[in-house]
């Protein structure tokens, strides 16, 4: 029982460790695009190392059904999520900080 | 009926494992009446002409668990980069946005490619279309990794549909 009491406490202060560092992630990087990157950490390994903790702390019941209820819904509704954002942003007009060095190599790898 | 009863089935299934998970009451009243209420909304379903392959496409269930596995660990590596590049000082990213084609042939395989590019870290899919995605990643690197067609060629394609 201890054993599992640790390797969870494990899993949630990592997915703590990792929430922080989409934080400090959103405040370094430049601009709108770039931050949804790091949001997508908060998102994925961030989300699934707080819910494999409590899957283990609540044991097998029907709470950690319900919490894999939920990471399979967060896995398919924040990449959705991202998208509308990312999409507005760039319907809406935001222009992107690019990177110039490297701009126009990845242009020359599209056919047409 | 245009799809075939298989479809209507596994709906039906999947939401009464649903309830079933969501309840937790395994006495006869309660489960009759989650069951009445699962035939009651793919009866509706039904009626509104709503199911079709991508409902629930469950022809794709072994194909797209394969692909998950791939998913999460693409997940994680990506996640183990962006982190890197968080907490390295001074010029860390280099932002690219690129329209990339598409070769997959089917609907559902084009948004499950653009949803699994938005959920990996350092890849945001911002635009889709039938023969693009448009997407912004953090990094050359995984620009260039998009483009080889890596993640494009693990995604299964909905064959059913194609044929058609």
């Amino acid at each position: 029982m201890l054993f599992i009491e640790i390797i969870s406490w494990l899993f949630i202060v990592a997915g703590a460790l990792l929430g922080i560092a989409g934080g400090i992630g959103i405040h370094r990087f430049p601009d709108f695009y770039s931050r949804l990157h790091a949001v997508g950490i908060t998102d994925t390994l961030c989300a699934a190392m707080f819910l494999v903790g409590l899957c283990m702390q609540t044991g097998v019941s029907i709470a950690s059904l319900k919490l894999m209820l939920i990471f399979i819904f967060l896995f398919f509704s924040s990449p959705t999520a991202t998208h509308a954002l990312a999409n507005a942003a760039l319907l809406g007009g935001l222009k992107p900080e690019l990177d110039e060095e490297y701009h126009g190599h990845c242009f020359d790898r599209h056919p047409d | 009926m245009k799809y075939p009863v298989k479809h209507i089935i596994s709906l039906g299934v999947l939401l009464f494992t649903l309830w079933l998970c969501l309840s937790g009451q395994l006495n006869a009243l309660m489960i009759s009446l989650g069951l009445a209420s699962t035939i009651a909304i793919v009866a509706i379903t039904h009626r509104m002409d709503c199911i079709d392959h991508e409902t629930y496409p469950a022809h794709m269930n072994l194909l797209l668990l394969r692909f998950w596995l791939f998913l999460a660990r693409e997940i994680v590596v990506a996640n183990i980069d962006v982190i890197k590049r968080i907490f390295k000082p001074g010029k860390n990213i280099s932002p690219q946005l690129f329209e990339l084609p598409l070769t997959l042939k089917s609907d559902v395989s084009r948004v499950i490619y653009a949803n699994a590019i938005t959920l990996t870290p350092g890849t945001v899919s911002a635009n889709l279309d039938r023969k693009t995605v448009t997407v912004h990643t953090l990094s050359i690197e995984a620009a260039q990794d998009l483009s080889s067609g890596r993640m494009a060629s693990a995604v299964p394609e909905d064959y059913g549909v194609v044929k058609r």
